[in-house]
């Protein structure tokens, strides 16, 4: 089989995407990797090959003596300071992550942002912080970045953004796949660079607490059964990801443990403008109801389906475990 | 006289650079280079307290819910919040299930690879090792990870998903088990011991927990069940090589305490040196001088700064020095286990001090001592009892600190809230102590220091092996250190 290269960056992030990429299950990384015929050139938390062998090879695959298919990069780019990318060099290399990343985007034959730094910026792009981070091809929501709204990779695409903080194993994997197989093409990316296979859905598909959702059956407090989204900051009607279909480490996933979902595949998500784990309200109302349904629709069926609780939701609802089970049907007796 | 530069240096979390000064094959000094800045300290100014929850994880991807328990910790002091027991206890078990996690990935994926090193080649055992042992290809990371990723399932169903879970709150967790999920956790709890058993120590947790000397280590490691295994395989390189003559530390060590229990703890703090002392954290202060930070004199983390300067002529890493009474501490299992008196660590410390032997052993014998306690915290975990209770405030006024231990050793979160708004807060993550730059007294950090002396053989080409093993002995975790 011909082998497909693949170079892996880690930039202006935490590594926690290559922990969850670590993750997979079925099949694990290194057998997914193989099976696919992808050649792993170098990985800085997994390869064996340290210093003057990395450099070297860096430096083929910027001259283009190396062919270079795929190019991940995890974690944000730092610009700073003064435009000059030295909050971020790649070690041994006296050189900017910055100007590497441009360098080996402009021959990976495909690029991939893994993680929501890499694809908007992320985390690393909140408050005050001085480093100045972008991500590839978006800076927050504004096409751009450090590689352009124009940039295409020699394979035609543009950036392909694996949002997601941390991503999915499956995410990663199954966008590898398809880049393979030779199956993405623009028409597979979302309006933010995204690949459908996983945004086009919504974190809410497959939610356990969608019953509590229909009845407006909410939790007041964390660790309760019911709906998030009221009260405790849950994005999850509106935000891009298949989290509650595909489910992480197993069984979980955020409204599963309990906590919101706080939207972390969309850009600028880290400043959501308020306390992530609260609802912001107008006049008691979410201000951040499903993007796709007129709000007074919205308000109105939900004064009427909280009228029609079922008394199990509501008193499940405020509980931290089912406090009332569901009645046993029974056909009428006779 | 010589110098080289090491650099990227891979499996190891982040961005590390070595500069070495070599004589006569030895390193005569060595810089250790942080090669990056992230600027969490400045993001959370401003910010919610709360917020930290969120924020906070994001720092590392690998020690997450240690960032997490941190920021908890400081908020529950903030906010008047006591978790239930079953709060403590589902705390415990997803903070051990991470660190658990994390011992694994460095023995498997950072550590034995070095082993499979070409440097090794004419080496009688360089085939079998390399065979089990290289990176990516090996059978044992394939093993390892299969393992790991079933062991986090743990962390799927008490927290959502890892890393970066929001499950750990100020007053316990947001995830309640009911009767057959208890069962599950111990179900999945059970797997991963029998995978430690049979392949990683080839012997009961029980047996490698009761070993008190390295006499009995070293016999025990004779068995041939535990040959066989990934720790016998590492005790008899280790051996061969003389890693116990590698890396030598400085000989303090320091420990927050680890796995709170009912006011207790599993590992207590303290600092250990020739004997134990109470831990004054009063004392610790963080020196800027080979830092590319704005020149300050050495404050407590109360005080702390971070203002970049990138480009400041006395600097080599985005690390600032924390000292400890001005003097260089180690952070780590060994250090934990040093400092909790325990046995076999103090004879292994006693006999030839900290080195890469002692590091790994005390962390093989951690994973296998901290799988037992998870054992215990599921079993008394109670079905349809509070996990969490609401602290009495939102923070508006005050500061606190949360400490706790990730895998790698002392992580402390200093908070500091003004008008219900973070208004300071400064971070000590453990490879900050053991990675630091120099301090104004020109005392070189803890690796600095353990890098001293080591041989760097004619075969070893760019990167000397045993160097390889000595950074590689502390696990280091760069994004954590730059935060």
């Amino acid at each position: 089989m011909k082998t497909f290269t693949l170079l892996w960056l880690q930039a202006c992030g935490c590594g926690g995407c290559t922990m969850s990429l670590l993750c997979a299950e079925s099949p694990p990384l290194f057998d997914q990797l193989r099976w696919q015929g992808i050649e792993l050139l170098w990985h800085p938390a997994l390869s064996e090959a340290s210093g003057a062998s990395v450099r070297d090879l860096l430096q083929r695959l910027e001259t283009g003596e190396q062919p270079l298919d795929l190019l991940c990069v995890e974690g944000a780019i730092a610009r700073g300071p003064h435009g000059s990318g030295n909050f971020s060099r790649l070690a041994g290399t006296d050189r900017s992550m910055l100007s590497w990343v441009k360098a080996l985007a402009g021959r990976a034959r495909y690029t991939l942002a893994v993680g929501s730094c890499a694809a908007y910026g992320g985390v690393s792009a909140s408050g005050g912080n001085p480093s100045d981070v972008s991500g590839l091809q978006y800076e927050g929501e504004r096409l751009g970045g450090v590689l352009g709204a124009d940039y295409r990779s020699a394979g035609g695409l543009p950036v392909i953004n694996i949002s997601g903080c941390p991503i999915h194993p499956q995410w990663v994997l199954e966008t590898m796949m398809s880049l393979v197989r030779g199956e993405m093409v623009p028409e597979e990316l979302d309006a933010l660079g995204r690949p459908r296979l996983f945004s086009d859905h919504l974190v809410h598909h497959g939610c356990p607490r969608n019953e509590y959702y229909e009845y407006k059956a909410s939790a007041q407090q964390h660790s309760q059964l019911g709906c998030l989204m009221e009260h405790l900051g849950c994005m999850a009607t509106q935000a891009h990801g298949d989290c509650n279909i595909r489910l992480w480490n197993g069984e979980g996933s955020c409204t599963r443990g309990g906590y919101a979902c706080i939207n972390c595949t969309a850009p600028e998500f880290e400043e959501p403008g308020y306390s992530f784990l609260s609802t912001p309200k107008v006049a008691g109302i979410p201000i951040g109801l499903p993007t796709d349904m007129p709000k007074a629709w919205f308000v109105a069926l939900s004064s009427l389906s909280k009228a029609a609780t079922p008394a199990r939701l509501r008193e499940n609802a405020v509980a931290d475990h089912k406090l009332v089970a569901p009645k046993i049907y029974t056909k009428k007796k006779r | 006289m010589s110098q080289r530069i090491i650099g990227p240096f891979s499996r190891v979390e982040g961005n590390l650079e070595l500069r070495l000064q070599i004589e006569d094959n030895r390193v005569r000094e060595a810089r250790v280079s942080s090669q990056m800045y992230r600027g969490f300290e400045r993001m959370l100014v401003g910010r919610k307290p709360q917020d930290a929850l969120v924020i906070t994880p994001r720092i590392c991807g690998i020690c997450s819910v240690s960032q997490s328990v941190a920021a908890a910790s400081a908020l529950a002091i903030l906010s008047g919040a006591t978790p239930p027991p079953n709060g403590e206890l589902a705390t415990n078990l997803i903070h051990g299930c991470e660190n658990l996690a994390d011992l694994l990935t460095h023995f498997y994926l950072f550590f034995m690879p070095d082993f499979a090193n070409p440097a090794y080649r004419d080496e009688p055992w360089y085939g079998e090792a390399a065979g089990r042992f290289r990176a990516l290809e090996g059978e044992a990371a394939a093993e390892a990870l299969r393992a790991r990723a079933e062991l986090l399932h743990l962390i799927g169903l008490l927290a959502g998903k890892w890393p970066h879970s929001l499950a750990i709150q100020p007053g316990g967790t947001t995830r309640s088990v009911d009767a057959g999920e208890r069962l599950r956790l111990l179900s999945i709890l059970r797997r991963f011991r029998a995978f430690l058993e049979k392949v990683t120590f080839g012997a009961p947790l029980e047996a490698l927990v009761e070993l008190d000397s390295a006499g009995q280590l070293q016999r025990w490691s004779q068995s041939p069940a535990v040959a066989a295994s990934d720790m016998g395989r590492f005790l008899d390189l280790s051996e061969r090589l003389g890693l116990s003559a590698l890396g030598k530390g400085g000989g303090r060590f320091m420990s927050y305490g680890a796995y709170p229990q009912a006011g207790a703890h599993l590992f207590s703090s303290g600092l250990f040196s020739d004997a134990l002392k109470v831990l004054d954290t009063e004392a610790i202060a963080e020196d800027v001088s080979h830092s590319w930070m704005r020149p300050a004199p050495p404050l407590h983390p109360r005080n702390g700064e971070t203002q970049p300067l990138a480009d400041r002529a006395s600097a080599y890493s985005w690390c600032k020095a924390p000292r400890l009474d001005g003097q260089v501490v180690e952070v780590g299992a060994l250090a934990r286990q040093l400092v909790d008196g325990n046995p076999l660590a103090l004879d292994l410390n006693a006999t030839e001090g900290a080195n890469v032997h002692s590091r790994v052993v005390m962390r093989l014998w951690e994973m296998a001592r901290l799988l037992l306690a998870m054992e215990d915290w599921a079993d008394a975990l109670v079905p349809n009892e509070p996990f969490f209770r609401a602290g009495l405030s939102a923070p508006q006024e005050g500061e606190a600190v949360g400490m706790v231990e990730a895998a790698r050793g002392s992580l402390g979160h200093w908070m500091r809230v003004r008008n219900g708004l973070i208004d300071h807060y400064q971070i000590i993550a453990p490879t900050s102590w053991n990675f630091s730059p120099r301090d104004a007294n020109g005392q070189p950090g803890a690796l600095e220091q353990a890098l001293r002396d080591a041989p760097v053989r004619a075969l070893d080409g760019e990167n000397p092996v045993a160097v390889q093993h000595i950074v590689r002995s502390f696990d280091p975790c760069m994004a954590c250190t730059v935060h």
